[in-house]
């Protein structure tokens, strides 16, 4: 008799302190990784073989100036040191300086964090979007040549490289439809001279300082975002058909893998006795695969979602490097030609702590999606 | 009595894994993506084993240059398909350094299959020791392990080995063993999983109870009994290495040139897209169909071998 009356009064009082409680655990659990994040990203970047300083200051640098180069950087305290320097830089959000180009890394992250942000929710919310319609038409008409055709192309969509399905859009939008309507441009954010007017100016706000400046500052470099708020509509524009190719490219994997998660969850799901009841009380098919279906197979799918973050982000470096943007992922590849260890171990703790975060947004979601989880 | 005891499980078990291999084969071979996959990989096995009959040219001779090919003769030029007499053939064409296509790709299977197996094999022996010890020690020991596990299934894959490439130095070995690093989590836990739901079973304690060492315990009765999701997921995995290893190369981060190994080839010719596109997409469709071969290879025996699945 307790055990469900228990129950019944926790429900009863509404599923908040359930649900609180299931947040507070699921956060909890993410510091200890987020630590053990920061003391990887800290472990491989220095034992970095090489010297930072020759590749910096060129091979001829002489010792004398790499000494005072080392004392610059912290690089010749002993590496316990050199990690409590760290985590209180890092307590006060500096990510360090760059060996190379002598800026603060948290400056090149305000400058370039949006485009690959913009770049992989574009493509994230395409992915998703286009892969649970494709693995929902292919469940609901299952063995049909929507199915085949779905499974064939996610298959064929799993198995090609980020960077080969990007030269070859490249190659067809903007090299065989060239004088087509179809026509796209081969890279860049912006056309040449379309520009976009900075935030700060729009809303007269070129005085700011300080850490709100550098609040606008990012999100003025978000241009879609930017020129949506401000009404550039030909930036817009241009914007967008500049990050089409660019989110396709990306998209096409995590498209592919939400389809058929989504396919064979809801066949698993359209195969139980509930969806028989519900069709023997008449409902159409179309309420039946949607409300009774795909409501309970949708809880997979969100966990492949979060999951396909990862790898967007990583898709992001390949990305962008092929459509010449700027973004997160080139820095980090630049970087590590340059033997950049500020910037290498900035950029992959903050790419890290993007995906546990998303991820753990994920993890919360399933306790708003199935109330079990949260009850557990 | 005791004879018969000791005997009688021993025929059981030596019937049982040769019907349940055969079984499982006669599984895959029904499986149509297992199929398809079988023949890609049969004939990319084929190729990269004939590699050095199949090509007509060493992967590194700039044949283009000593026939004296203009740079509007590179593409690919097909007896069959009409090409002059007097222009040598080369059906996939050449490069900018007047190197065989055809050749350098073939090559490239040697390459990929061989590295890819590599890093998955290390993956795999790493993974598999990580998640014995966590699985059957417990306690302080298994949590050490699967907290670091988890910290390094946190990262987005591709960045990882790119900062771990640039610990080791661009190079392919390295990025083998960079990607390798990172997937060491999946085989971990699938070997953990695996030990966890095995070392309990009544089997194993019979073992325990004969005096079975450990490690016998761990190597005869366990390991064997968690091969089938290592075998699924390892295959599947070869996919994605194969994969990694080429975006790391398209990168400049894992193989050097001259190597011929796809990745490499694309990210060295790209900005030859507009005028010679055979240059990318050849070694892309490669590319593609050895990474299909695998993943459907996988799906198949995921499909055949896991009963969860069997719909």
């Amino acid at each position: 008799m307790a055990a469900p009356f228990r129950v019944s009064a926790s429900r009863s009082s509404g599923y908040t302190p359930a649900m609180l409680r299931f947040i507070t655990r699921r956060v909890l659990l993410t510091i200890p990784v987020l630590i053990g994040i920061v003391f990887v990203v800290f472990a491989v970047a220095r034992i970095l073989p090489g010297d930072p300083c020759k590749a910096a200051l060129g091979e001829r640098a002489t010792e004398a100036r790499c000494a005072l180069f080392r004392e610059r950087f912290g690089l010749d305290e002993p590496i316990p040191v050199q990690f409590g320097i760290y985590l209180s830089d890092l307590s006060r959000g500096d990510l360090g300086t760059s060996i190379s180009q002598g800026v603060p890394v948290s400056d090149m992250l305000v400058q370039r964090l949006p485009l690959t942000l913009e770049l992989t929710f574009f493509a994230l919310a395409l992915a998703a979007s286009l892969g649970i319609l494709l693995g929902v038409a292919a469940a609901a008409r299952r063995n049909s040549a929507v199915d085949v055709a779905t499974m064939v192309g996610a298959n064929l969509g799993i198995s090609t490289p980020v960077f080969v399905l990007g030269l070859l859009l490249i190659f067809i939008f903007a090299v065989v439809l060239r004088d087509t309507p179809f026509v796209l441009p081969p890279g860049g954010r912006l056309t040449a001279g379309v520009t976009i007017i900075p935030l700060t100016e729009s809303w007269g706000l070129t005085e700011l300082e300080g850490p709100l400046r550098i609040v606008v500052d990012f999100f003025s470099n978000m241009y879609l975002l930017n020129s949506l708020i401000t009404g550039q509509w030909e930036v817009l524009g241009d914007a967008l058909r500049h990050l089409i190719l660019p989110a396709v490219a990306l998209a096409t994997i995590p498209l592919s893998i939400i389809a058929r998660i989504t396919r064979s969850s809801l066949l698993d799901v359209l195969g139980q006795d509930y969806i028989r009841t519900a069709r023997a009380k008449g409902l159409s098919e179309q309420r039946v695969v949607l409300r009774h279906g795909l409501r309970n197979a949708i809880l997979p799918v969100v966990t492949v979602i979060g999951l396909s973050l990862g790898s967007l982000l990583a898709g992001a470096v390949l990305t962008e490097s092929i459509f010449g943007l700027t973004g997160l992922g080139r820095t980090i590849t630049d970087a590590v030609l340059a033997r950049d260890y500020a910037v290498v171990q900035g950029l992959t703790l903050v790419t890290a702590v993007i995906y546990v975060l998303v991820n753990l947004i994920v993890d919360i979601s399933y306790g708003y999606l199935d109330p079990r989880i949260r009850l557990q | 009595m005791s004879h018969e005891i000791m005997t009688a499980p021993g025929d059981t078990i030596s019937a049982r894994p040769a019907n349940m291999w055969r079984d499982a084969g006669r599984d895959i071979l029904a499986q149509r993506s297992a199929q398809v996959g079988l023949v890609i990989l049969s004939a990319l096995f084929a190729i990269a084993l004939a590699a050095p009959i199949i090509a007509v040219h060493e992967p590194n001779d700039p044949v283009g240059i000593a026939e004296g090919l203009t740079a509007q003769q590179r593409g690919p030029c097909i007896r069959l398909l009409g090409c002059p007499e007097e222009r040598p053939e080369h059906i996939f064409g050449v490069d900018r350094n007047g190197r065989d296509v055809f050749s350098r790709v073939v090559h490239g299977a040697r390459v990929s299959l061989w590295i890819g197996f590599a890093t998955v094999g290390f993956a795999i022996f790493v993974g598999t020791l990580l998640g014995s010890v966590a699985g059957f020690a417990g306690g302080w020991i298994d949590n050490l392990i699967m907290r670091l596990m988890d910290v390094l299934l946190a990262f987005p894959a591709l960045v990882l080995a790119i900062a771990i490439v640039t610990v080791l130095e661009p190079g392919l070995v390295n990025a083998g063993l960079a990607i390798g690093v990172v997937a060491i989590p999946i085989y971990a836990r699938v070997m953990r999983a695996s030990v966890l739901s095995i070392k309990e079973r009544d089997f194993v304690t019979a073992s325990r109870a004969l005096g079975e060492s450990p490690s016998g315990i761990l190597l005869r009765r366990i390991v064997p009994n968690a091969l089938t999701p290592l075998i699924v997921q390892g295959t599947l995995g070869i996919a994605s290495a194969i994969l990694d290893i080429a975006a790391l190369s398209f990168l400049g981060l894992g193989a050097q040139p001259p190597l011929a190994e796809w990745g490499s080839m694309i990210g060295l010719d790209r900005n030859q897209l507009f005028t010679d596109p055979h240059l990318i997409l050849i070694p892309g469709v490669a590319l593609s169909l050895s990474v299909l071969g695998f993943n459907l290879l996988g799906d198949g025996l995921r499909d055949a071998l896991d009963p969860r699945l069997n719909r």
